[in-house]
């Protein structure tokens, strides 16, 4: 009993970690809380329903296809909403108001376009193949959720710490200004990173809606709220602790449901942040409050 | 004329609350933006404020005047349980913990009995008038042209303008945002308060994300360098939609490109203040 539950909180929490791990990446490198991130993901999992419905592709496609249009989705909302302000000075709350904006647009035109039911993908789309191991049940589903999440993040941070890209990054991430006078070019990582952390957004989008196979307009609100818990419980702007915070978030909400009850299940993240607040504000992994935030 | 005055009025005169009623959610959510704090859970305070208010009036048959008041000291008490250990951390923390918050509030809304759960509650006693909305502005206007020049006032501005600099001049940063948030919080609570004695029925629905967008498109819009700014953009975004009525269901969609548009175009919003150096 507890293995299985185990198995269904690592599912979970994997997909609230990549989330995470996107939300966390932007502001690591932008300094910008995207209250957005959310309204991508909802658009994936949309783009990802729609290449299945439409063209019957592998789940695999719909995943890059969600990423592919979520990245984008990001690196617009960064072209509109948030370099206009980097620019010049500004306060610290206006790109925050700026993405709330952008988020409102989003969903709003989502639900003009796709209204307010929820869509569901093709029966025959996910095999219910099951595979026992000793006492647990792995579902098909569940192994290419955990796969695709875990080596999703896997990717990113082989990409950060292993590559001239990923130092460029992680160079503007501690300061834009030195790493421009070192000659990186800033913009364009600033760009790529909205890019790359909305894809992670995306991903999570088609994979929750093929988890819970519901997608509708306003799926991206849960997930936000348990975004933010995460990334300051592990730390914001930390890339282990939003991995570490989701996971952890997923084993929370699974337990509760299990041996308390399923009422509790959407204020166990805001519990966590209430607690994680009062007793340490930095987070798991954070350290450097001051400067950020 | 007189005849064209009163059917303007007769089919205006709710529209005159609605404006009142926004108006103080506008300034609740000011008074924090003020101190450079960003508060997503007024929507939440107005829900909670409502709540009690008509549950007092409805099971306690309490008078309006202690169930408007209880309405407003339980958002601020739970206001200063939630920014005591939030606001000690600077700039973004205390948006996202009351977007959170809100979220749980709906759902606790949604899950409780005594609320009526997803039903909501049903025949609130009529007992607001115009004049005790009239009343309740008055006092807060009162309140902001006098707080504008006092201690408590000018610890905010400061600590807008530079919280490290405020702090070292030995003004305890964390109590003065404490406090303007537990004040919004009250001023939306009543304001919660008012609305539930004239529209006679709440729903969980009405108070969530949505609506925390409304109010704070209000405040953004009207700016936010003095407390008529949010009054004006309230006005301006509660009047608006009722001779835009074709825009129809695109109406959030408005709210978030003014959000976007006026942060980047008009920083300070439609009422700038001179700086005087």
């Amino acid at each position: 009993m507890f293995l299985q539950q185990f198995v269904n909180a690592l599912a979970l929490g994997s997909v609230y970690a990549l989330f995470a791990l996107g939300f966390t990446l932007i502001f690591g490198v932008l300094e910008v809380i995207t209250l957005a991130h959310g309204a991508v993901f909802m658009i994936g999992a949309f783009a990802g329903l729609t290449v299945v419905t439409k063209f019957n592709v592998s789940p695999i496609t719909a995943i890059l296809v969600g990423m592919m249009v979520s990245g984008m989705l990001g690196w617009l909302i960064d072209l509109v909403a948030v370099r206009p302000l980097r620019k010049r000075k500004f306060h610290h709350l206006a790109p925050m108001i700026a993405t709330i904006g952008c988020a409102t647009i989003i969903i709003n035109v989502a639900q003009g376009i796709f209204g307010a039911e929820v869509y569901r993908f093709p029966f025959d789309f996910m095999p219910a193949m099951s595979y026992n191991f000793w006492a647990i049940q792995l579902t098909l589903l569940q192994i290419i959720i955990v796969g695709v999440a875990l080596s999703l993040m896997m990717m990113i941070i082989f990409l950060l710490n292993r590559t001239k890209w990923g130092k460029a990054v992680r160079a503007v991430a501690e300061s834009p200004r030195t790493a421009a006078l070192l000659g990186i070019p800033v913009e364009r990582v600033f760009q790529i990173t909205a890019f790359a952390a909305s894809a992670l957004g995306g991903a999570a989008g088609v994979l929750t809606g093929i988890n819970f196979n519901a997608i509708h307009a306003f799926m991206g609100g849960p997930i936000m709220h348990r975004g933010i818990a995460v990334i300051i419980l592990g730390g914001m702007g930390d890339i282990r602790g939003a991995v570490l915070g989701g996971l952890i978030l997923g084993f929370a909400e699974i337990m509760s449901v299990a041996y308390l009850s399923s009422d509790f299940r959407d204020a166990i993240s805001f519990g966590l942040l209430f607690v994680i607040l009062l007793i340490r504000p930095a987070g798991i992994f954070g350290s450097n409050l001051e400067r950020k935030g | 004329m007189i005849e064209f005055l009163m059917s303007f009025w007769q089919t205006y005169n709710t529209l005159f609350y609605t404006v009142l009623v926004h108006g103080m959610l506008a300034l609740s959510i000011y008074i924090t933006l003020a101190c450079g704090q960003l508060s997503l859970g007024n929507a939440a305070f107005m829900g909670i404020g409502a709540y009690t208010a008509a549950l007092f009036t409805m099971k306690l048959n309490v008078p309006f005047g202690i169930a408007l008041l209880a309405g407003g000291m339980l958002p601020a008490l739970i206001a200063l349980i939630i920014g005591a250990p939030t606001l000690r951390l600077s700039g973004v923390y205390l948006a996202m913990a009351t977007l959170g918050f809100g979220e749980v509030v709906r759902v606790a809304f949604l899950n409780m009995s005594i609320t009526g759960g997803s039903v909501g509650l049903n025949g609130v006693p009529p007992k607001t008038e115009l004049w005790h909305l009239f009343a309740a502005m008055g006092v807060l206007i009162y309140f902001f042209l006098k707080l504008k020049n006092s201690r408590f006032g000018r610890a905010l501005e400061a600590i807008r303008e530079d919280e490290v600099a405020a702090a070292v001049m030995g003004i305890k940063t964390t109590w003065f945002k404490v406090w303007a948030f537990a004040i919004g919080a009250f001023i939306a609570g009543l304001a919660g308060g008012l609305n539930a004695h004239f529209t006679y029925f709440l729903s969980p629905r009405e108070y969530g994300f949505d609506f925390a967008v409304d109010i704070l498109t209000f405040a953004i819009l009207g700016g936010t360098g003095t407390f008529w700014g949010p009054l004006i953009g309230s006005t301006i975004l509660t009047i608006l939609p009722e001779m835009l009525r074709f825009i129809g269901s695109y109406r959030l969609a408005l709210n978030g490109l003014i959000l976007v548009l006026v942060v980047i175009y008009l920083p300070n919003g439609i009422i700038t203040v001179k700086k005087k150096d």
